[in-house]
């Protein structure tokens, strides 16, 4: 067991925090949606088509390169609707449910871990380096790496979030051991831990983005070129463990609704892919004057949604933010309010500690898109050994070279989502990164 | 500020596509971002921003540079009621001389280096870029104040052309654009650019302040006395300690060292500036200065200036602070920037001391460490490169 401190990166102290522990039902949905997109890397091909019935745990569609991975329905019931985009790019894949509990497809734990694993619908659930995509079936990871915390902004507890499931804790490693040649490894924070599971345990000390499994990655073992790696988190972990005991995926998860923009910030028990109506109803705070921001997952990673919308994968998390606070500000870059939020010292709050004041944050962009002028203010994001403002502009100039040797390999989106957010610039720097990665996988397959 | 908000409303249309003013659509989205932060919301990725911007980053820059700016207002009158025999003048009348000698230059900076952004802007139906705000208030600091403002006018289009606009605008140039304009004025037309001549405005000002200049008047410069200094000694009208105060001749902004530690303090408090280049800056030249001073010989006058003078005398504390702290044309890596702004020191310095066409090496020490900035960067990154390539292979 290591403790790793880590310095660099920002907690934001927003207001709409969870204050009390207790977890409720939340209101039936009344339908289910997959995603495609929150599986970055797997093209669908429908295995069910609009109209078929489906069991909870059976597949769904599968990667168009690659069979073996299955994405699964959560629940019971019709394919109701699969809804496309542009160029017929499946958007989601909505389900009915028929309410039946028992129809729930169950797998031989005795079966081969890995071919479980994909059977099962879990695998699109991790997370590989290089690419941070759904892992390639064919590659054995050099190590995997779980996470037990979310540091994110207004993040749920995964202690709690995890509650009872934390005893599969040690079956999962014990299965997931068996898929790599090195070590698991589990990255919690200081305030709790899970010890003898197998795993190798590390203790993050420090600011967000210290749960992120990518930097904790970089802090224990950095991926090199031609290396493998696997990211999860420790709730998912818990679902492996749970597969392999029970023989059944266990599709409900706790949820945190959160922000300034819902009645009573508090923890919710659901279905994966339920409605965020489900969730938000009688809760959001109604003010005509202030439109909402509902976002699936936290301000930094999170989709934006109405809500008709659904939950979206890791399936824990729901923001709800004021999409404009303060309409037409009068020169506000010239403001000497020490209310005026920053996390620079340009602004006044600072003097009185108001960078750690709890605040309410809206959706304004506060400045127009500029090129890259201040330095070192990525860097100050980022805890990984890491030029990142070289290795945007490599991304931008998509020199592959320059990618490859600033280290595009050990990063993912959201590890510049911090970044993103304290950039004086204002460039979509996880847009950048993921077509950065993209572009790169492409070039290299 | 209602009434404001609904006028842009109404006159906005005009100014869109296909509206009448359609060309000034970039100015109007400037002066209408200037006034009203913009309601827009995050599309893509985060859905909070900071509400730092470049305004904010800019227009701090601004403020530092205000002290300056004042103090140099006020020299100019001081030096000018000197130089015609009056320097019983008042304060107020100082400040007034220097006041209206300067509004002219400003507004030459502003409207020419503004005007070539704005209409860059308008080409590329882009959003006008902050980078000028900071260029157009240090183009008048650093400038002789005898400049005739055509010359200033023709060296700022100069700069912002060729040093900014070519390279795609703020935040892509190599060179930092007043000195440019600068480093253009000395070299086209040296003549005015340097001598006693240049530094003490002897003529009134839109006829404010006429006199005529006082017999025995000199206007050089502390460092103009050090290169024609004769002798084993140093014989200098002026102390480290009237430097430090800053009522000496020189350009407007670089004389007074306590107005530019005011603008230091600002810019490192407010965390625009890094402390890593301002430090080593001041470092490089002291290290340089003692050596010189050790081997002190008469051959080059400079070299007998005690280190303390070296940093106070000339623009070096004004480009330490000001010039060499600019971000774009800087090394942007930590590492990087310890050794760039030590080497701007130790050659401003080594200009000023060893060669003796230019008596201050400030401008030029900058400029060469901006051509420098993106290799000393590519050394620094490369040993990030190199330890990748080691883990790599060492697997």
């Amino acid at each position: 067991m290591a403790l790793i401190k880590i310095k660099r990166g920002f907690d934001l102290n927003l207001k709409g925090k969870i204050t009390q522990e207790e977890v409720t039902m939340a209101h039936l949905s009344q339908d289910y949606a997959v995603v495609p997109d929150d599986f970055t890397g797997i093209i669908p091909r429908m295995e069910k088509k609009e109209g078929d019935t489906v069991a909870a745990g059976e597949a769904i569609y599968h990667d168009k390169n690659d069979e073996k991975i299955k994405v699964t329905s959560p629940v019971s019931g019709i394919v109701k609707n699969v809804v496309r985009g542009d160029r017929r790019k499946i958007m989601a894949i909505v389900i009915e449910p028929d309410g039946n509990h028992d129809n729930y497809k169950t797998f031989d734990t005795k079966e081969n871990p890995k071919v479980l694993l994909l059977e099962s619908g879990l695998w699109p659930m991790l997370r590989q380096r290089p690419y941070d995509i759904v892992p390639n079936s064919a590659v054995r990871p050099r190590d995997i790496f779980i996470t037990a915390f979310d540091s994110a902004p207004l993040a749920p507890s995964l202690q709690l979030v995890l509650g009872e499931d934390k005893k599969y804790i040690t079956k999962a490693i014990e299965v997931l051991s068996t898929m790599t040649d090195g070590k698991v490894y589990l990255g919690f924070p200081t305030h709790y831990i899970i010890d003898n599971t197998g795993a190798e345990v590390n203790i993050f000390d420090g600011p967000h983005p210290a749960g992120n499994a990518g930097v904790q990655v970089a802090q224990i073992k950095p991926v090199n070129k031609g290396e493998v790696v696997w990211t999860l988190d420790i709730v998912t972990a818990a679902r492996i463990g749970k597969l392999f005991e029970t023989g059944k995926v266990d599709y409900s998860t706790t949820i945190a609704v959160t922000g300034s923009g819902v009645k009573v910030p508090r923890y919710l028990r659901a279905t994966m892919g339920c409605r965020l109506q489900a969730l938000l109803q009688d809760n959001l705070i109604d003010d005509d004057n202030k439109p909402k921001r509902i976002i699936s997952g936290n301000v930094l990673t999170g989709v934006k949604e109405n809500i008709d919308g659904y939950l979206h994968s890791p399936y824990r998390h729901v923001t709800v933010i004021n999409e404009v606070n303060k309409k037409d500000e009068f020169m506000g870059w010239a403001s000497l309010s020490p209310k005026k939020y920053s996390i620079y010292r340009d602004f006044t709050s600072w003097i009185l500690g108001g960078r750690h004041k709890e605040v309410d944050l809206d959706a304004k962009l506060n400045g127009g898109e500029r090129a890259i002028v201040m330095s070192g203010e990525y860097d100050q994001m980022l805890p990984m050994d890491i030029y990142a403002e070289f290795l945007i502009k490599a991304i931008i100039a998509f020199d592959i070279d320059k990618m490859e040797q600033l280290g595009i390999y050990e990063v993912a989106p959201e590890d510049f989502a911090l970044a993103e957010y304290a950039d004086t610039s204002k460039l979509e720097l996880q847009r950048i990164v993921r077509e950065g990665l993209d572009k790169m996988r492409a070039e290299m397959a | 500020m209602k009434a404001l908000r609904n006028f842009m409303n109404k006159i906005k249309p005009h100014f869109q596509q296909g509206g009448k003013f359609s060309k000034l659509e970039s100015v109007f989205d400037g002066m209408e971002t200037f006034l009203f932060t913009p309601n827009t919301t995050s599309r893509s990725g985060v859905h909070i921003h900071d509400s730092n911007d470049m305004k904010r980053t800019m227009i701090t820059v601004v403020v530092a540079l205000l002290p300056c700016l004042l103090f140099a207002m006020y020299n100019i009158g001081y030096q000018h009621f000197r130089a015609i025999g009056m320097p019983e003048a008042s304060f107020v009348q100082m400040f007034i001389f220097g006041l209206l000698a300067m509004l002219p230059v400003i507004v030459v900076s502003y409207v020419v280096g503004l005007g070539i952004e704005f209409i860059g802007a308008q080409i590329h139906h882009k959003e006008i870029q902050e980078g000028f705000l900071v260029t157009g208030i240090l183009i008048p600091l650093i400038v002789p104040i005898n400049t005739p403002l055509w010359m200033t006018a023709v060296a700022t289009a100069f700069a912002v052309i060729f040093a900014k606009e070519i390279f795609g605008g703020t935040g892509m140039n190599i060179f930092n654009v007043a000195l440019i304009t600068r480093a253009f004025l000395f070299f086209s037309y040296p003549a005015e650019m340097s001598g006693d001549k240049a530094f003490v405005m002897t003529d009134s000002a839109f006829g404010y302040g006429a006199g005529t200049v006082a017999d025995g008047f000199s206007g050089a410069t502390p460092l103009g006395e050090v290169a024609t200094n004769v002798g084993d000694t140093l014989n200098l009208s002026t102390s480290t300690l009237d430097a430090f105060i800053g009522l000496i001749p020189g350009s407007p902004g670089e004389t007074s060292m306590i107005a530019i530690l005011i603008g230091a303090a600002i810019l490192l408090i407010t965390g625009i500036a890094s402390w890593r280049v301002m430090l080593s800056v001041f470092a490089g030249g002291l290290s340089m200065g003692t050596i010189a001073n050790v081997f002190a010989t008469p051959t080059y006058p400079a070299s007998m200036l005690d280190p303390l003078a070296q940093l106070c005398f000339g623009g070096f504390a004004f480009a330490a602070v000001f010039m060499a702290t600019d971000p774009v044309t800087g090394a942007r890596t930590k590492i990087g920037q310890y050794i760039y702004g030590f080497l701007i020191g130790v050659f401003a310095i080594l200009i000023r001391v060893y060669n003796g066409g230019y008596p201050e090496g400030a401008m030029l020490a900058v400029l060469l460490m901006n051509a420098f900035a993106p290799l000393i960067d590519y050394c620094v990154v490369q040993v990030n490169i190199n330890r990748r390539l080691k883990r790599a292979k060492a697997k």
